[in-house]
């Protein structure tokens, strides 16, 4: 079923001078799918993350998405990251520009929307995020839970066709954590395509499809949430989890 | 009046005398010099940060190793050319670019550029070489999770310059920005030898007449301090213009009272 599937990886490498960070990901990701990362730090994940939206090139391999390899150079990279949103670890808003502004200038720049369709669009997600009230704030006037849900809105309003998380609550204190998981658990429950590096165990238990466990640069298991977290089939798995879920 | 006689008039002038007499009869010429001062400056240092933007962009442009050759080749020759016209314009005098690029023009092509339009070119280059790397510099200092960010949202190279990175770093260069205006409000004196008409070459002309160099130039230091001195504050006005509210306006909370209300409820 190749219509379903939003993203093959075939082959992946990535390498940064001698040192091999991904070593030969094959991995899939079909439509509507929640698929969790975790794994130590240094095993890779982040980048394979950042490989998906071309952050990173990758240093060998193929990523197809909608029946293109994007690494052929066949596809702009611009039209192909409008498809797919990111969310970063440290937010990254642009500081230059207000909440609202944040959520726009990607839809008319990129998109070409007229500035009332944009900021109609940017309205509603960041309603949906709780942060309609603070339109007119700078990135710098507010909490790291709000610069979050806010960054999670300016990449829904680009209506991708999935949303990459790159760890998004590790640079929140903890009191700011619920406050994005319980966005993150409403836009996956609407069939939104994510793909989450995570070190909440707890919410890629509950909401994954997938849980994608990696090490030293390769998808050691790659399984339902019920048998990572319940019966990981990996020793490595196993050595992992006892050590985060103590 | 014959110069003879305004000379033997001098004589029995105090110091005070002088000051006056100069003031009262060449203030036209010292206002008419520090227009074409202020003229230049200003000029040459907008054209010369413009130039330094284009160059610093260009020059932060990522490297592709996978571009074609022709266009990774046309790169690395950009490239050297940005890299010489920088060495080669800070590292060598105003006043020598001045009386190369002036007289040389004249003699190789023939070309007998307008003085003023010389001094304005010649500042403009300079200001360009240096600002270029303040711009480099500036676009370094922006953290690279903005222009991720902007690239991930499927910008452009170009539009992440024009509406993220730029707009934060030329606040964050501003500051160096009035500083190269200051520098050439006092360096476009050098100007004076290619005999552009600007307040030293001015005041040379007044005080030669006159063989009084002290007044002349006390006035001449005023003058250049006043201007230098107003474009700081005028400049310190604009950064902290540009610093933007400390303050926001809850949404909603104009409009009605009932949502007042109720975000007053929910703080």
């Amino acid at each position: 079923m190749a219509d379903a599937q939003f993203l093959e990886i075939r082959h992946l490498r990535k390498r940064f001078g001698d040192n091999e960070v991904l070593r030969d990901i094959d991995f899939t990701v079909r439509k509507g799918e929640v698929v969790c990362i975790i794994g130590a730090s240094g095993s890779g994940k982040s980048t394979l993350l950042r490989c998906v939206n071309l952050l990173e090139r990758p240093t060998e391999g193929e990523i197809w998405h909608d029946g293109r390899n994007i690494l052929d150079g066949s596809v702009p990279i611009a039209t192909y990251r409008a498809h797919v949103g990111m969310v970063f670890q440290q937010f990254n808003l642009f500081n230059n520009l207000n909440v609202l502004e944040n959520c726009v200038i990607g839809q008319m720049k990129v998109l070409k929307r007229s500035r009332a369709e944009a900021t109609e669009t940017a309205m509603r997600y960041l309603e949906k995020v709780g942060m309609g009230q603070f339109i007119h704030a700078r990135p710098s006037q507010i909490s790291g839970g709000q610069k979050q849900r806010v960054a999670i809105a300016r990449a829904l309003s680009m209506e991708p066709e999935a949303l990459l998380f790159d760890e998004p609550t590790s640079a929140l204190d903890p009191e700011m954590v619920g406050e994005v998981l319980k966005v993150m658990r409403d836009l996956a429950h609407t069939g939104l395509t994510m793909l989450v590096v995570t070190h909440e165990m707890a919410f890629a238990a509950e909401v994954a499809d997938r849980v994608v466990f990696m090490d030293e640069g390769v998808i050691v298991e790659d399984d339902v949430p019920s048998v990572i977290f319940g019966a990981p089939k990996q020793e490595r798995t196993r050595t992992f989890l006892k050590r985060v879920l103590r | 009046m014959t110069l003879l006689a305004l000379s033997a008039a001098a004589l029995d002038r105090s110091f005070f005398e002088w000051v006056w007499f100069f003031l009262d009869r060449y203030w036209l010429q010292f206002l008419t010099g520090a227009g074409v001062t202020l003229l230049i400056s200003l000029s040459g240092t907008l054209v010369g940060f413009g130039i330094g933007l284009l160059v610093g962009v260009v020059r932060t442009i990522p490297k592709d190793p996978r571009a074609p050759l022709f266009r990774r080749i046309l790169r690395r020759l950009g490239d050297f050319l940005l890299v010489t016209y920088i060495e080669v314009f800070r590292g060598t005098p105003m006043i020598v670019q001045a009386m190369v690029i002036f007289y040389g023009l004249a003699l190789a092509f023939s070309i007998n550029l307008d003085r003023l339009l010389a001094g304005f070119l010649i500042v403009s280059i300079n200001t360009g070489a240096y600002m270029a790397e303040i711009v480099r510099g500036g676009i370094l200092s922006i953290d690279k999770g903005q222009s991720e960010a902007a690239h991930s949202i499927g910008m452009t190279h170009g539009q992440t310059m024009l509406h993220v990175v730029l707009p934060q770093a030329v606040r964050n260069i501003l500051p160096a920005l009035g500083n190269e205006f200051v520098i050439n409000i006092k360096d476009t004196s050098v100007l004076n030898v290619i005999s552009v008409s600007e307040l030293f070459f001015a005041s040379k002309s007044i005080s030669g007449n006159f063989a009084r160099y002290f007044e002349v130039f006390l006035i001449t230091c005023v003058v250049y301090f006043l201007m230098t001195f107003t474009v700081t504050r005028i400049l310190r006005l604009v950064e902290r213009k540009m610093e933007g509210k400390s303050t926001y306006t809850i949404h909603g909370s104009q409009t009605t009272p009932e949502s007042e209300i109720r975000i007053r409820g929910g703080l």
